[in-house]
């Protein structure tokens, strides 16, 4: 059992890491992006195809990868949520569901119904692991994986509190036209903020290509475990990313416990607790669970 | 308003409506006797096109008029085709099973209104997925469904295929028909003015006394009816049922392709986009997945470039009305004046549908 949970906790920074770029995006520019889930999976497909015909293995292949999810995201705001949003809040919520069916069948078109995997480019790393005391074998990849969740999410912290250009970003999101009378380009300050969540996409995208096998319809599944992640831990930190990750990851363990097809069902029931429990304690919308430290953590 | 000494007429019908009322009421006659005329395959895809019709008018219901974007739709449409295929297991006509599946998938909605909507707008929309993702993977524990094996609706298969074919392809007019006149009498009543009123600006609404979460509630349990309802005809006409095809997300994909391209927020671009769809799937539905892409692709130019779709953008230009639900105001000397009851408001308007 000790084992399962150190398992589910490991996995809590898969969902931290896919989690963290929506919430982000949430909360500097009150979208959600229903594309998410399927960008990642781009970001995997991308480096699958580095590796298998250009041998390029996928560590590497990621520093071709991230500038190039950074540059898509950017255009994203640019070109298709900057417009949309003008059109109310609702807008970017059709626009952005209809590149992801654009992004998932364009995967399918380009690469096949097969389910493929990074696993066989990274050598020995996909099935190593360490021995912990009792008796305990922890993936190594599990552990690297909760590392750079960590990693990026204590950056991400610094980046937002401590550069210049992260209060930018972070004042754009309290206030875009207060911002801009102090001289903060608000068109620049998102359409960073959106290349930012484009590399954690790509991180998660390379993290779910690794661990796992996707096809090009695993999109949707990716965003409702990153929108869960996120409700449930968003109390008001990017750290409650982490622990939203956690708890799903540990209720979809415990739920393929109690049964064979429980691994999945168990996340869902989760969340809807989390959020049941929630609005009634606060009468509140979610507005308030979803946020960042840009708003209250510093 | 300039000082012309007549006042400004306020209208609901005009002759172009009236003329289009009696054109609806030719086109229901027709389409009711088609069967005698079509072939079997036309039948068929009249019947989707039927059900295609409710699915667009529904979503559109909810999202246009409700401001409640779902991505979850796909929940109440595979409840809708489950429901009918239990009912039918208990033994009940699988005709009848149809209607009262329809009625259950709206009576589940309501409970589950009083927690969804308190969430808005994105949360909404996906807080809905969850909820149909949920819902899939409990219906695969039935066993009668067996997994995503599925199972089929046997017990139609008492009816020759003939008089099957044609008894679901009236029973999809009629539903068609009865939810649309429902949904156009809610809009055209004091109702309709609260509809309207929240669409327009949900703040504002509530404060003048719009009952606002009562409003949103009322369109969310329509919806959900009239899905599930679209569900279990659906099954009717495929008879099998796998789970992965009802709850898939592709049906709400297609609900929002219909309303954006016909035109969010009026009563005519929902008809309007389904036919539109149901034209596209004919003529490319064999391109496969370049179909698909085309299809989002479409979806985001649209919801980029035109967000009030084709009629929305028709109805602006000419100011046409073929269904009115709201009011207009005509300025004497200005007989083209605004004629936006049914997409901005202005004061005028605004004044004449409280008092409805």
């Amino acid at each position: 059992m000790t084992n399962q949970i150190i398992q589910g906790i490991l996995l809590g920074g898969y969902y931290a890491l896919i989690a963290c770029g929506l919430s982000f995006m949430f909360s500097v520019m009150r979208i959600i992006n229903l594309a998410h889930g399927s960008l990642a999976v781009f970001a995997a497909y991308a480096l699958w195809w580095l590796a298998s015909r250009l041998h390029i293995p996928p560590f590497f292949g990621l520093l071709i990868v991230l500038p190039v999810m950074a540059v898509i995201g950017w255009a994203l705001q640019r070109f298709l949520l900057e417009r949309s949003a003008r059109g109310g809040a609702l807008l970017p919520i059709l626009t952005t569901f209809g590149l992801a069916i654009v992004i998932d069948n364009m995967l399918f078109e380009q690469f096949g119904a097969d389910t493929r995997s990074l696993a066989p480019f990274i050598g020995s790393l996909s099935y190593d692991s360490w021995e912990w005391p009792g008796g305990i074998y922890v993936g190594k990849l599990a552990v690297i994986m909760f590392a750079t969740a960590v990693i990026l999410l204590g950056g991400l912290q610094l980046f937002l509190t401590r550069t210049r250009l992260g209060r930018s970003i972070r004042a754009t999101s309290e206030d875009p036209d207060t911002a801009g009378l102090v001289g903060v380009d608000a068109r620049r300050a998102n359409a960073i903020a959106a290349a930012i969540a484009m590399v954690t996409v790509g991180l998660a995208g390379a993290f779910l290509g690794m661990r796992a096998t996707f096809d090009p319809y695993a999109g949707a599944p990716q965003l409702l475990f990153a929108f869960e992640a996120a409700v449930i831990g968003g109390a008001g930190s990017l750290w409650g990313t982490l622990i939203g990750g956690i708890v799903l990851a540990l209720a979809q363990t415990l739920g393929a416990q109690v049964h064979p097809q429980g691994f999945l069902i168990g996340g869902h029931a989760m969340f809807l607790v989390v959020l049941f429990v929630r609005l009634s304690a606060s009468g509140l919308g979610l507005r308030g669970l979803l946020r960042l430290p840009s708003r209250s953590g510093s | 308003m300039s000082a012309v000494s007549t006042s400004p007429v306020i209208e609901r019908g005009t002759a172009t409506s009236r003329i289009a009322a009696i054109a609806v009421a030719l086109i229901i006659a027709l389409l009711a006797a088609a069967p005698q005329f079509l072939s079997a395959g036309a039948v068929d895809r009249m019947t989707a096109l039927f059900i295609y019709v409710i699915l667009a008018a529904m979503w559109n219901a909810l999202a246009g008029f409700g401001g409640l974007v779902s991505v979850g739709q796909q929940v109440f449409f595979g409840l809708g085709a489950y429901f009918a295929i239990r009912l039918a297991d208990a033994g009940l006509n699988p005709l009848l099973a149809l209607f009262a599946s329809g009625l259950i998938v709206g009576a589940v909605s309501w409970p589950l209104s009083l927690f969804m909507l308190r969430l808005r707008n994105g949360e909404f929309a996906i807080g809905m997925w969850v909820i149909a993702a949920l819902t899939h993977l409990l219906v695969n524990l039935d066993r009668l469904v067996q997994g995503e094996t599925g199972t089929s609706l046997i017990s139609l298969n008492v009816y020759d295929a003939g008089t099957r074919r044609t008894t679901i392809y009236w029973l999809a007019l009629v539903s068609m028909t009865a939810l649309l006149a429902i949904l156009f009498g809610l809009l055209r009543g004091s109702t309709g003015a609260a509809i309207r009123a929240i669409r327009d600006n949900e703040d504002a609404a509530a404060s003048v006394g719009v009952r606002v979460t009562g409003t949103k509630r009322l369109l969310f349990v329509l919806a959900a009816f009239g899905i599930g309802i679209a569900g279990a005809l659906w099954l009717a006409t495929s008879i099998t049922f796998q789970p992965k095809t009802y709850f898939n997300v592709q049906w709400t994909a297609y609900m929002i392709f219909m309303v954006l391209v016909g035109g969010i927020g009026t009563f005519e671009g929902a008809i309007l986009g389904a036919v539109v769809f149901f034209l596209i799937e004919t003529w490319f539905g064999g391109a496969g997945v370049w179909y698909l892409v085309g299809l989002g692709a479409i979806a985001v130019l649209f919801s980029l470039f035109l967000p009030r779709g084709l009629w929305g953008t028709i109805e602006e230009r000419f100011g046409l009305r073929l269904l009115p639900v709201g009011y207009r105001v005509r300025l004497p000397g200005n007989p083209a004046a605004p004629a936006d009851d049914g997409t901005a408001p202005s004061p005028q308007t605004t004044q004449h549908q409280e008092k409805a």
